[in-house]
């Protein structure tokens, strides 16, 4: 068994942790370890070879593995330890990690500070207990990608896609570009789930959208045959009568993500179930001290962009509070969502340096005004809830805060 | 092909009987018509119960079988290394009527032999389950009642038995008897005839078709749906025993239960249906699971999210009503071991030993073998409790126990080439013997994985792999297949 003593681990080597693990080396901290399960360094990022990456960030527009290429190249530049194929069994309250790999065996290691960068996971077809027979092929849109941008395999040749969120979006184009016959993608809300570039593809190879749709049932034993889907009234239950099968082999699910935060859990880390993520103040710490969290752990981006950001601000204060150069937030002001507003992050602020803040709304608006308390209040043209919401608190907007609160609440007026 | 026994079935019933048969000097053969052993049926998909036996009505065959089954798990646990726990089972009423039915079912469950059956009431009630629905009046307490994993029960069985001499033959569908002058002597399979002395119908939901091919029709068995769900095992400590409403007249009622490997299971529904074949699940039955379930336990009402699979399972309902399990004077030489409706995952035990009794009492000549090996050495799972002394010594034997593949359940690839070396072909197989793909994202990560270490192992195409043999292929083509064809054509 390997014991070691750390300044910083970083648990996942996607997006977010690269960026805290370059932010925390390049702030002075020497020995960083970054952990990733899978056999390559980048997350969910090499398999996503379409562009639309980098637009914010590096002011380009790249392709994922073009994205993530340069964050690995500084990890090399900067000769950043990382262990790949390295899953990581417990973390401690205390910051000690139990990892596991097959070249170094048993790893029980223990840090300073700790960032949690474990990303998410797609939700499933048992969490949607979506009724018919269980055949193969049914599979998560993330999955499907790997399997055809990774590992060079097409599922199927007869795609329905339920979920019309970005990588459901992203996937009928791929299946479309691979010559299979997409059938259609299927939503329950009225409006589409991922970005309006994505649904560009669409657009593109003429593939039905069915909004206020369900898959009802699943049909075929051994692989799938066909897919009933039903129109839903505006409770969203399926309407007799309305509805339709589609023949398919394959079954693409899209239909939602959800930050991994088993770990956390396991460390008893405050998390807040509007995101399923810790909950952060706005140095990305969490609620045991030295342990910081960034990316889609925390909640889930619409960008990889602000990915980056938010592991470049824990990698930062993580190191920060290695380097004893991380004062206590002089306060601690708790945001609370309210009305349209479905979550903030970060959950606590101190009131005294200008941040923005990342939300989501329930529904889609227009012309509506975000309150942060009594005072401060921004114009949104228009807000959805595929697309993350920033709200920039400046230096001048946090001067109108009661510095007695406690407790802001954040809420939307249309 | 010559066999003495050959058994129709590799469900719990059907390898019980192989693994008592094993102990025996006799030639031993069993036929399965799926692609690996549990894939039938019922087995995969029950409720896991080992039940205290109360349930039966006192003289049939099923409520003395299932008190003696359930005194023979914890032996045959330890034995084969089968997960199996003894956590006690509680019957909820809410109201006069329903604690007057706890009475009967004590005084029923006294009369086949149950010891220790207790009625609770009050404050010591939701001591003992804090999640309870608080408007509950009384629970019958059965301490002999457990869970364990019946897919896992059948494949330990299978396995043991084979060590033990036991030929199994998968994607073997009996389609004929062949009886001359009242004797069986033959089975004809899609793999040609198998020759035997003896025939156990031990075929689940098909057992009243294999036992019209014998000329003996006087019994149906009709499916009767049961479905499911799974909850996250992050809800594990909301429940300790297994809870149970008031029995309807068909039926036990929807549990909720803790599972052997920490999860929460809620279900069964119980609806008789038509086809044999149809294990889907549909809207009303998970509805009705949660309404069922929510009863018991109203805070899993807010816990949808929590729920992490759906199915459904087909019990072999007999139109006798009890477990058939007899020879006949004519064709001598079929047993009909049928109808192994609930509570059979718990007599399966019992349900063996009497078989070997019957088949002394027809004539066969039966002797212990000299060199019976009765232990199983289970898969380790060095990550399941995680034991970091047990799983660096693992990971020093074996490098590849480093190596995790399934990142919920923490399961390494030395446990997948494990269930590989003892008979895993499938996706299915390998997630039944190791849980690969059973946690919360349901495989969406490890599948790639598992594929590939499959399709290396069993030295087949990656696209040949399936999910549960027959035509459940999951990857159809390479990529560009379709728009340039496949290198090898």
């Amino acid at each position: 068994m390997i014991k070691r003593k750390l300044d910083i681990i970083v648990i996942g080597g996607g997006a977010a942790g690269l960026a805290a693990a370059i932010a925390a080396k390049e702030s002075g901290v020497n020995s960083v370890l970054v952990l990733e399960r899978n056999p390559e360094l980048g997350g969910i990022l090499p398999q996503c070879i379409h562009t639309g990456f980098g637009l914010h960030y590096f002011k380009e527009n790249l392709t994922g593995p073009e994205y993530i290429s340069r964050f690995i190249s500084r990890v090399h530049d900067l000769e950043i330890e990382y262990k790949v194929e390295t899953m990581v069994l417990e973390l401690s309250p205390r910051r000690e990690v139990w990892a596991v790999n097959q070249h170094d065996g048993l790893l029980n290691l223990k840090a300073d500070a700790i960032v949690l960068a474990m990303g998410c996971r797609e939700r499933s077809r048992g969490a949607l207990c979506i009724p018919g027979t269980r055949p193969a092929g049914i599979f998560t849109a993330g999955t499907a990608q790997r399997l055809m941008d990774i590992e060079g395999f097409l599922p199927g040749r007869k795609v329905l896609i339920l979920g019309s969120g970005d990588v459901g979006l992203i996937m009928a184009r791929r299946f479309a570009m691979e010559g299979a016959e997409v059938m259609g993608v299927v939503e329950v809300a009225p409006y589409p789930g991922g970005l309006d570039r994505n649904l560009q593809c669409l657009r593109d190879f003429g593939i039905p959208l069915y909004l206020r749709h369900a898959a009802t049932f699943i049909h075929g034993s051994d692989r799938v045959e066909a897919v009933t889907i039903s129109r839903l009234d505006e409770s969203g239950k399926p309407i007799a009568g309305e509805e339709k099968t589609i023949e398919c082999d394959t079954l693409i699910l899209s239909v939602g993500l959800i930050p991994e935060n088993e770990l956390s859990k396991g460390a008893g880390i405050q998390l807040d179930p509007n995101t399923g993520g810790p909950v952060v103040d706005e140095n990305m710490e969490t609620s045991i001290e030295g342990v910081f969290a960034c990316g889609n752990v925390v909640h889930v981006h619409d960008l990889v962009d602000h990915v980056t950001q938010s592991g470049e601000v824990a990698g930062k204060n993580a190191a920060k509070k290695v380097l004893g150069e991380l004062p206590p937030l002089e306060r601690r002001i708790h945001l609370r969502p309210e009305g349209n507003i479905r979550y903030v992050v970060p959950q606590i602020i101190s009131g005294e340096r200008p941040l923005t803040l990342f939300s989501r709304v329930k529904k889609p608006a227009s012309n509506a005004k975000i309150i942060v308390g009594e005072k401060i209040s921004i114009h949104k043209r228009i807000v959805k809830p595929p697309e993350l919401v920033t709200i920039k608190l400046t230096s001048e907007l946090l001067k109108k805060l009661n510095p007695e609160k406690k407790e802001l609440t954040v809420t939307m007026e249309e | 092909m010559k066999t003495t026994v050959l058994i129709i079935g590799g469900g719990i019933a059907g390898t019980a009987i192989a693994r008592e048969l094993s102990k025996y000097d006799v030639d031993v053969t069993l036929v399965e018509k799926e692609k690996d052993i549990a894939f039938g049926g019922p087995t995969k998909a029950n409720t896991a119960i080992i039940h205290a036996g109360y349930d039966d009505k006192p003289g049939t065959t099923a409520a003395k079988l299932c008190r003696r089954g359930n005194a023979k798990w914890g032996r045959l646990s330890s034995e084969l290394s089968i997960p199996f726990r003894r956590i006690g089972s509680l019957v909820i009423a809410f109201n006069d009527d329903e604690i007057s039915v706890l009475y009967e079912l004590m005084k029923r469950g006294e009369a086949n032999g149950v010891q220790d059956l207790r009625i609770i009431m009050g404050r010591e009630l939701f001591e003992m389950e804090p999640n309870l629905n608080r408007k509950a009046a009384a629970g019958l307490y059965a301490p002999s009642a457990g869970v364990t994993s019946p897919y896992e029960a059948a494949i330990a069985l299978a396995e043991n038995a084979r060590m033990n001499g036991v030929s199994f033959l998968l994607e073997t569908e009996a389609t004929g008897i062949i009886i001359k002058n009242g004797k069986v002597k033959a089975v004809q399979t899609n793999r040609g005839t198998i020759h035997t002395r003896y025939i156990i119908n031990a075929a689940g939901l098909f057992a009243d078709e294999v036992s019209a091919m014998a000329g003996i029709e006087e019994f149906k068995i009709t499916p009767r749906k049961g479905e499911y769900v799974i909850y996250d095992k992050n809800l594990r400590s909301l429940v300790n025993h297994i809870l149970f409403p008031i029995p309807s007249p068909i039926s036990k009622g929807i549990t909720v239960t803790p599972t052997v490997d920490g999860n929460l299971i809620a279900g069964p529904t119980a609806h008789d249906i038509e086809d044999k074949r149809d294990a889907s699940t549909t809207f009303e039955g998970i509805e009705e699971v949660l309404r069922g379930a929510c009863k018991l336990v109203p805070c899993l009402s807010a816990r949808r999210d929590a729920i992490i699979s759906s199915f459904s399972g087909l019990r072999p309902q007999p139109s006798t009503g009890d477990f058939i399990i007899k020879s006949y004077e004519e064709p001598y030489g079929f047993i009909n071991v049928s109808g192994i409706k609930s509570p059979g995952l718990t007599s399966a035990p019992a349900i063996a030993e009497m078989v070997v009794e019957i088949l002394r009492a027809e004539g066969l000549r039966l002797e212990m073998k000299s060199d019976f090996k009765p232990y199983r050495r289970p898969i380790e799972h060095p990550f399941r409790d995680f034991n970091p002394a047990k799983a660096e010594a693992l990971i020093d034997q074996d490098r590849s126990y480093g190596h995790v593949v399934c990142r919920c359940e923490h399961v390494s690839e030395g446990e997948i080439l494990e269930a590989i070396r003892r008979g895993a072909t499938t996706l299915d197989g390998v997630k039944y013997r190791t849980r690969a793909g059973m946690g919360r994202c349901q495989g969406g990560f490890c599948t790639p994985h598992i594929i590939k270490i499959l399709a290396r192992e069993l030295g087949i195409p990656v696209e040949d792999v399936t999910k549960k043999g027959g035509d459940s292929k999951v990857l159809l083509y390479r990529a560009k297949h379709l728009l340039i064809g496949d290198e090898k054509e």
